[in-house]
């Protein structure tokens, strides 16, 4: 893991919570949606919180696919919900809201559940699939690394990204 | 009834999300390490490999069913019941999906992670 990978991991967590945020409060001022009226959906899209949202989102949707161009869905979605413990922590120190023993609760689940993931291999499969599908990709990846079933997926993906950056 | 139009909401979201998500992530493992690409071959062929890839495609329209589901949901629901339900059970759904359907190695490390952060999520988007 490079400080460039960190920073897109942290693109992710902060553009889906701001918008989400975003999305939420103009939602709120647009009203229900109904089936039957769908000019609805367009006058929502055309509220400026939700389309400042949206752009976020669009921001989060590049992060999140570049993060998952070298790491695991089941390791780059904990990131996501990073994002909500985030929000609670400005709630709480930045908007001096109250955050109930539940919500703290929450954050606790989250973070932990997160130092899981963290802890191991960004990327566990999918070395036998590119493999197949971009045997130069793989024969490359190879080269920069110790040629041993032993080395794990992630570190070998790491060292095709390292001799990339250099 | 109002129930029924909620979960069957909350469910549509979920699987949409979580179709949207495997589609995605295929795409871009199929698509390289987008670091690596971009020093060797620049962003166009980053672009171009994107954009020439079908599940790429497929899952932006299942994530876009499934945006628009939630916005439904939404209006339908009651927030604090359809936002922490959809969400939560989304990376229960996902990390099945992801061993099945990805070849993940969900090992007990991923799954009491997966468990964590729904039940996080489902107490913090409540």
């Amino acid at each position: 893991m490079t400080l460039r990978k960190y920073l897109v991991l942290a693109g992710v967590t902060v553009f889906a919570a701001a918008g989400d945020s975003l999305l939420s409060h103009g939602m709120k001022q647009t009203g229900s949606i109904s089936i039957h009226h769908l000019q609805g959906v367009l006058l929502a899209i055309l509220n400026p919180w939700v389309a400042s949202g949206i752009l976020l989102l669009l921001a989060f949707f590049a992060s999140y696919m570049n993060a998952l161009s070298w790491a695991d869905l089941t390791y780059v979605l904990p990131a996501t919900s990073l994002g909500y413990v985030l929000l609670a922590l400005v709630a709480r120190f930045l908007l001096h809201e109250q955050v109930s023993p539940l919500r703290w609760l929450g954050i606790a689940l989250i973070s932990g559940g997160v130092g899981f993931v963290a802890g191991g291999p960004a990327l566990t499969s999918h070395a036998q699939d590119r493999d197949a599908k971009f045997p130069l990709l793989a024969k490359s990846a190879r080269s920069g690394a110790p040629d041993s079933e032993v080395v794990s997926a992630g570190e070998r993906a790491s060292a095709a990204s390292g001799r990339g950056e250099r | 009834m109002s129930h029924v139009y909620t979960w069957g909401g909350i469910l549509i979201v979920v699987f949409f999300s979580v179709v949207g998500d495997i589609l995605i992530a295929r795409a871009m493992k199929q698509v390289g390490d987008i670091h690596a690409l971009l020093q060797r071959s620049g962003i166009w062929t980053v672009v171009g490999r994107i954009l020439s890839n079908a599940n790429f495609f497929l899952g932006v329209t299942a994530m876009a069913v499934a945006f628009f589901s939630l916005l439904f949901s939404l209006s339908w629901g009651d927030v604090s019941l359809v936002a922490p339900a959809a969400a939560s059970l989304t990376f229960i759904g996902n990390a099945f999906a992801a061993k099945i359907f990805l070849h993940e190695k969900v090992d007990r490390r991923r799954w009491i992670a997966a468990v964590l952060v729904a039940a996080g999520v489902a107490l913090l988007a409540g």
